[in-house]
């Protein structure tokens, strides 16, 4: 089969099938966080649409987003109006790309495929400002300046986390990083990949916008933070973009911390890393539906005293572990 | 007690010469508890200055009390403090039975007391929920706070729609009595119920007041001073969180509050968190005298007075009179001045939650933007109540 397509046929399939499978997933998710805290606050959730369990309410969302007004406030800047969701969500999904599937197999395996993911997450970020900046909106602004205060913050722990994994397999390759955790997950590593993962996730938490570090998106204070003048199908950009993210950043945990496609091999490689990157974010959901929201001094406080320090010394001990095997 | 002046200036005037951000924040907002509109001055995110502009709620109750009987006004105060309608109406019934010397049986005081104080832990489940959403916001722990709120409230407004039909705006109090007597099978659900909220408490506990973000949140975060607070008339939990013991139902004591002084809950510390303890103790407080009324609900009438056939017959004496309560929310009290007619000639609302709102230019500038829906949450503003 692969012989009759050429190369450039073959990755357009693979991205589009990659694409479809990652947008449902994230429309799912959707529904998996609404099921999840409805169950968490004594609640049932969506039920109505499609039997059982309001199964078809992603599609009703979307096709109800689809048609409603798309309203662009009159002072806006149109340009990078438009642009915003189309910068959210562009970068989220090209992340997919980069995940293994199976044993030396993903839509790009580059041998700095790691670091591109990471890249691309952060790209995000402009989109939101971009948005921020463009609304001509009070909040929206102070959402904005308050997205670059925390990627600048953020964005670095993050990286030091991220590097221990990369340090231990040695390569910048996600397929290399994979296959190095055949004998024992990263995780699993005493205290210092735990260490890694919990200054991780906590970074994850506040790059995907979830409490208690969803600074940017303080609706309490800030409306809706952000995308508070989007209507419609921009608007339904930015929440598929922020889904997107956070499941791209949990199928990375899943893939540099949890082993990715290993697994018992009653289940093929593929559905391991779907069930694993979907437990990570049941567990951010956790997180999310049971923590008050940091103030933003706070949060900022608690990444620069404690979770940059921590990053480095943990690296520091990952680095020393591998010179001393 | 010294309390300085403080002067609004439109929002174009800030930002062109002070170089200011003005924010509007509200009537249209999430977590300004209603309409409330507060428009801030903001340096980076620091609020320089802060000033309420209220209003946006005002229905004319106290112009529409000039046109109606004594008899007919109970429920329409009901719809003034929202959460807390059975109040409301209980300060106006004291302040008409004032005037016009009427007696109220042993009985309809306690049923009076009961609904009272099962209404004081509603409300305050719901601001302790409220509260939740302004902290954790609409997506996050809030909600999940807010919503164990609402669990508990439901049985309480459930007991109350089997007691008078209503669930909200009971309607219990009249001039000379109470309209619905609990029976025996509505006295044992109090008592069950009350058991059922205590043991509830504890995990409210745990995602509020237990919590490390929360007490970060709330902590040193909108401090009122006792002399702000006895300067700018604040009432209520919120003035005992200041460190002064001032409860209504102890300091000057109505209905069954003569024979069941409840427990003063005071805290010094003044900040947004001090008011949290106050409020989240009293509705221990408020259970215990709950089953002490439960169980001792003496026996009787629960009416003085002939059956109202045509309210406006009913004509109180020529003057003046003040009577004032305990509401969830402070000092609640009517002032009704009397010409001798079917009509109150005057009455006066002291709303508490209006009172409370003054502290806001006060304590917020210095703060941050979170910190103004931290204080606001924490000083449970009521808008029926402010602008009536």
């Amino acid at each position: 089969m692969t012989a009759l397509l050429s190369g450039w046929t073959w990755a357009f399939v693979f991205s589009a099938a990659t694409l479809g499978v990652a947008m449902t997933f994230v429309a799912y998710m959707t529904w998996l966080e609404r099921k999840v805290a409805a169950r968490m606050q004594n609640r049932i959730g969506p039920y109505e649409v499609g039997w059982p369990h309001g199964w078809l309410q992603p599609l009703a969302d979307v096709l109800k987003l689809l048609v409603k007004e798309d309203t662009t406030p009159r002072a806006a800047d149109r340009l990078l109006f438009n642009a915003g969701p189309i910068l959210v969500v562009a970068p989220a999904l090209v992340g997919f790309a980069f995940l293994p599937i199976a044993k030396g197999l993903a839509v790009v395996d580059h041998p700095y495929s790691f670091l591109f993911f990471i890249a691309f997450a952060s790209l995000t970020l402009f989109g939101i400002f971009a948005a921020g900046w463009s609304s001509n909106n009070k909040y929206a602004l102070l959402s904005a300046l308050r997205m670059v205060a925390m990627a600048v913050s953020y964005e670095v722990p993050m990286i030091l986390s991220l590097l221990i994994p990369a340090v231990w397999a040695g390569t910048f390759q996600l397929t290399g990083i994979v296959e190095a955790q055949r004998g024992l997950w990263f995780v699993l590593y005493p205290v210092v990949g735990q260490v890694a993962f919990l200054v991780f996730l906590l970074c994850a938490l506040a790059e995907g916008n979830k409490s208690p570090l969803d600074i940017l998106e303080a609706e309490s204070e800030l409306i809706a933070a952000y995308n508070v003048e989007y209507s419609g199908i921009k608007f339904a950009l930015f929440y598929a973009g922020e889904y997107a993210h956070t499941l791209a950043i949990c199928g990375l945990a899943a893939t540099v911390f949890f082993g990715g496609y290993l697994g018992p091999s009653f289940l093929p490689g593929p559905i391991w890393l779907i069930v694993k990157s979907a437990a990570l974010f049941v567990a951010i959901l956790w997180i999310r539906w049971s923590l008050m929201r940091l103030r933003i001094d706070q949060a900022i406080r608690l990444n620069w005293t404690i979770l940059l320090p921590v990053a480095l010394v943990d690296l520091l001990f990952a680095a020393w572990w591998c010179v001393g095997a | 007690m010294g309390v300085p002046a403080v002067s609004a200036a439109p929002i174009e005037v800030v930002e062109r010469e002070f170089g200011e951000l003005a924010l509007n924040m509200g009537p249209q907002h999430p977590s300004t508890h209603g309409v409330l509109r507060l428009v801030l001055h903001l340096s980076g995110e620091t609020v320089v200055k802060a000033m309420p502009v209220i209003g946006y709620l005002h229905r004319g109750v106290e112009k529409l009390s000039e046109h109606l009987a004594y008899d007919q006004l109970a429920p329409v105060y009901e719809r003034d403090d929202y959460l807390s309608p059975t109040s409301n109406s209980n300060a106006y019934v004291l302040a008409v039975e004032k005037l016009g010397g009427i007696e109220v049986p042993r009985r309809a005081q306690w049923v009076r007391a009961l609904a009272c104080e099962w209404q004081r832990i509603a409300s305050h489940l719901v601001w302790l929920g409220t509260l939740g959403l302004d902290l954790g916001g609409a997506l996050g722990g809030g909600t999940t706070l807010y919503m164990y709120c609402f669990r508990e409230r439901e049985k309480i407004l459930d007991w109350l729609e089997a007691l008078t039909g209503t669930r909200f705006h009971t309607n219990v109090n009249m001039v000379g009595g109470v309209r619905y007597d609990p029976d025996a099978a509505s006295r044992a659900e109090s008592t069950a119920m009350a058991s059922e909220i205590e043991a509830a408490l504890p995990e409210l506990w745990s995602m509020s007041g237990g919590n490390p973000i929360f007490q970060e949140r709330t902590r040193g975060v909108g401090v009122i001073s006792k002399d702000l607070a006895l300067g700018v008339g604040v009432t209520g939990p919120t003035l005992r969180a200041s460190g002064v013991a001032y409860d209504v139902r102890a300091a000057s004591p109505y209905d069954a509050y003569r024979e069941l002084p409840p427990k003063v809950v005071t805290r010094t510390a003044g900040d947004a968190e001090a008011r949290f303890q106050v409020r989240f103790e009293e509705i221990g407080v408020s259970l215990a005298l709950v089953r002490t009324i439960t169980e001792g609900l003496p026996a009787g009438p629960i009416f003085s007075r002939k059956p109202i056939k045509n309210p406006k017959a009913t004509k109180l004496p020529a003057g003046e009179a003040y009577a004032a309560v305990e509401s969830p929310r402070g000092e609640l009290g009517f002032h009704i001045v009397s010409d001798g007619g079917p009509k109150p000639y005057r009455l006066k609302i002291n709303a508490p939650s209006f009172k409370n709102l003054q502290v806001i230019p006060h304590v917020v500038p210095g703060g941050l933007l979170a910190d103004v829906v931290a204080t606001l949450g924490s000083l449970d503003p009521v808008m029926g109540d402010v602008d009536r």
